[in-house]
């Protein structure tokens, strides 16, 4: 062997750290040029391509009352903010949708370890759970309005009916999902018990914690919508189910495009800002996705 | 001479890191219980490298799964001087930790106080030659790389034995041999016993102090064997390839044995 003049652990340790540097991969993260082109132009292009067929379509139809022109509604817009309005439909709905979520993290995350744990409770509770993702959640506004009244507790009602078991679901295929061979690395390290499930079980079962947290939030803001649309009160404030259902009674169709368009801007702006960064964050630290 | 390295750390009293008295093992199965280990014995003195070897069916990892405490004998006894650490053929790495913190999570479960674990978790990187990925992500390492903080992180147990299943089958054959030395090197710095599972013939002489072969279906003892060829070894060595011809041979009467009936 070409070693005569090493010892062979010198020569082991020359050959690995070639292999290490051959074999390291390195990751870089993408531009802001290629985050313009890849990321930023498609949507944009896409919601040009939407206006225009929109504007296209205006004069053909021809009747303001089904399709207002995007002008009508651009206006209807600019005058809810400028008497202070739009901001407050905004927060009145986001406000809730956000404290609702939030007490379905709280109720949704130890209920989704226990059915995920135990396994009298899975039994029980699991396909019943599993079986309230598939109810549309407005079908709660009804029983919720009769128990509670027309109020607050009411809206949150139906989001935590609409929410929580989505975010326990996902933790229960989080931790279903939990390779085994992690559980026996961790037992054999001493992670049992209390230890495994925090140093082990959770950590390893967030990435589908984390996809049911996304479509908990989905599914509190389709809740809340539903809820403020069907029950109308002059107390509960105008969110922005209430400004759809104002528009429709009015038969003011630019006011009907405007919540819907709010509605829509709403649930996406959440999303991106809060929850598809928190997932990206999530599989990118474990090399779980693949192209940046 | 290397095979016979004195220990650092051994203690006097105890006279084997590892004892397995008549160890059965049967699981249920189809058509009843399966018997998968059938009376099998080994001492496994301190700071000794023990190879077991075995075609598919002799119940290796059901072994090792016995002597690492996650499932219990049938019969028999199994003594072992605290938890081994147990190194498997997939890293087992945590990949929401780095390099560094995955040792450094094996420190704190042992007990290590907070301060001290980061010294220590850089000094088992730099024991397998990995100084400066303590921050690297498992993702961003290559097989041998990983295989070698999960040695680090094992080693950070501090346990008189280290169980290996099969640890390198997955890596390519040069970087098998650059580990192949590299667990010859710690083995003899750290004055660690090893029970190393392969189904590699030259790769069980290449390593080992004693081989022990297993039958299939159900494990048993069939034959042992004393490797006296000094360290440092290549696996392409011809003592290690003659004696790895010899063993091979058994075990390929081993396997016949299965299709004759």
């Amino acid at each position: 062997m070409a070693s005569t003049d090493t010892t062979p652990a010198q020569d082991a340790g020359s050959v690995e750290a070639g292999l290490d540097a051959l074999e390291t991969r390195t990751t870089g993260r993408p531009t802001l040029r290629q985050t313009l082109v890849n990321k930023i132009l498609p949507p944009v292009i896409a919601l040009a391509v939407v206006l225009a067929v929109w504007t296209l379509l205006y004069p053909i139809v021809d009747d303001p009352s089904k399709l207002p022109s995007p002008a009508a509604v651009g206006s209807t817009f600019k005058e809810a903010w400028l008497q202070g309005d739009l901001l407050g439909y905004i927060w009145t709905s986001v406000s809730r949708g956000l404290l609702g979520f939030f007490f379905a993290l709280l109720i949704g995350t130890p209920l989704g370890l226990i059915v995920a744990r135990v396994k009298f409770v899975r039994a029980a509770i699991g396909p019943i759970l599993s079986g309230l993702q598939s109810l549309p959640s407005v079908a709660w506004v009804p029983p919720a309005v009769i128990w509670l009244g027309l109020n607050n507790s009411m809206m949150y009602a139906v989001i935590l009916l609409g929410a929580v078991p989505s975010i326990a679901n996902g933790l229960v295929s989080g931790v279903d999902q939990v390779p085994p061979l992690f559980l026996r690395a961790g037992r054999t390290m001493g992670a049992t018990g209390v230890k495994g499930i925090w140093h082990v079980t959770l950590p390893a079962a967030l990435p589908g914690y984390v996809a049911g947290l996304k479509q908990g939030w989905a599914f509190s803001w389709r809740s809340l919508m539903a809820a403020e649309i069907i029950a109308q009160f002059p107390d509960l404030g105008v969110g922005l189910g209430q400004l759809l259902e104002n528009g429709r009674t009015n038969s003011d169709m630019a006011m009907v495009f405007e919540a819907i368009l709010l509605i829509l801007f709403v649930g996406i702006a959440i999303d991106l800002l809060i929850f598809s960064p928190l997932e990206r964050w999530v599989l990118r630290s474990r090399g779980l996705l693949v192209k940046g | 001479m290397a095979t016979t390295t004195t220990l650092a750390q051994a203690d006097e009293s105890v006279e084997y890191a590892a004892r397995l008295e008549h160890v059965s093992k049967s699981f249920a199965g189809p058509g009843g219980q399966q018997l998968v280990l059938d009376d099998v014995s080994i001492d496994v003195a301190p700071g000794e490298f023990v190879t077991l070897l075995g075609a598919s069916g002799c119940g290796k990892s059901t072994l090792l799964n016995l002597v690492a405490g996650l499932d219990r004998p049938s019969t028999g006894d199994i003594i072992t001087d605290g938890r081994p650490a147990l190194m498997f053929q997939e890293h087992a790495l945590f990949p929401w930790l780095t390099a560094g913190k995955n040792i450094e999570l094996a420190l704190k479960l042992r007990g290590v106080p907070k301060p001290d674990r980061r010294t220590k978790a850089e000094e088992l990187l730099e024991l397998v030659r990995l100084k400066g990925a303590y921050g690297k992500r498992v993702h961003e390492l290559s097989g041998g790389m990983r295989q070698r903080v999960a040695l680090a992180r094992a080693l950070a147990q501090e346990s008189n034995l280290l169980l290996m299943d099969e640890p390198f089958a997955a890596l390519d054959a040069i970087t098998r041999d650059v580990l192949h030395d590299e667990i010859t090197r710690i083995w003899a710095e750290t004055g660690v016993s090893v029970l190393f599972v392969t189904h590699n013939v030259r790769e069980a002489v290449r390593l080992a102090q004693r081989v022990i072969l297993l039958s299939s279906r159900p494990g048993r003892i069939a034959r042992e064997w004393t490797v006296d060829i000094p360290q440092p070894r290549r696996i392409e060595d011809a003592p290690v390839a003659e004696l790895a011809r010899e063993i091979t041979e058994e075990l390929r009467g081993e396997i016949r044995r299965h299709g004759q009936h």
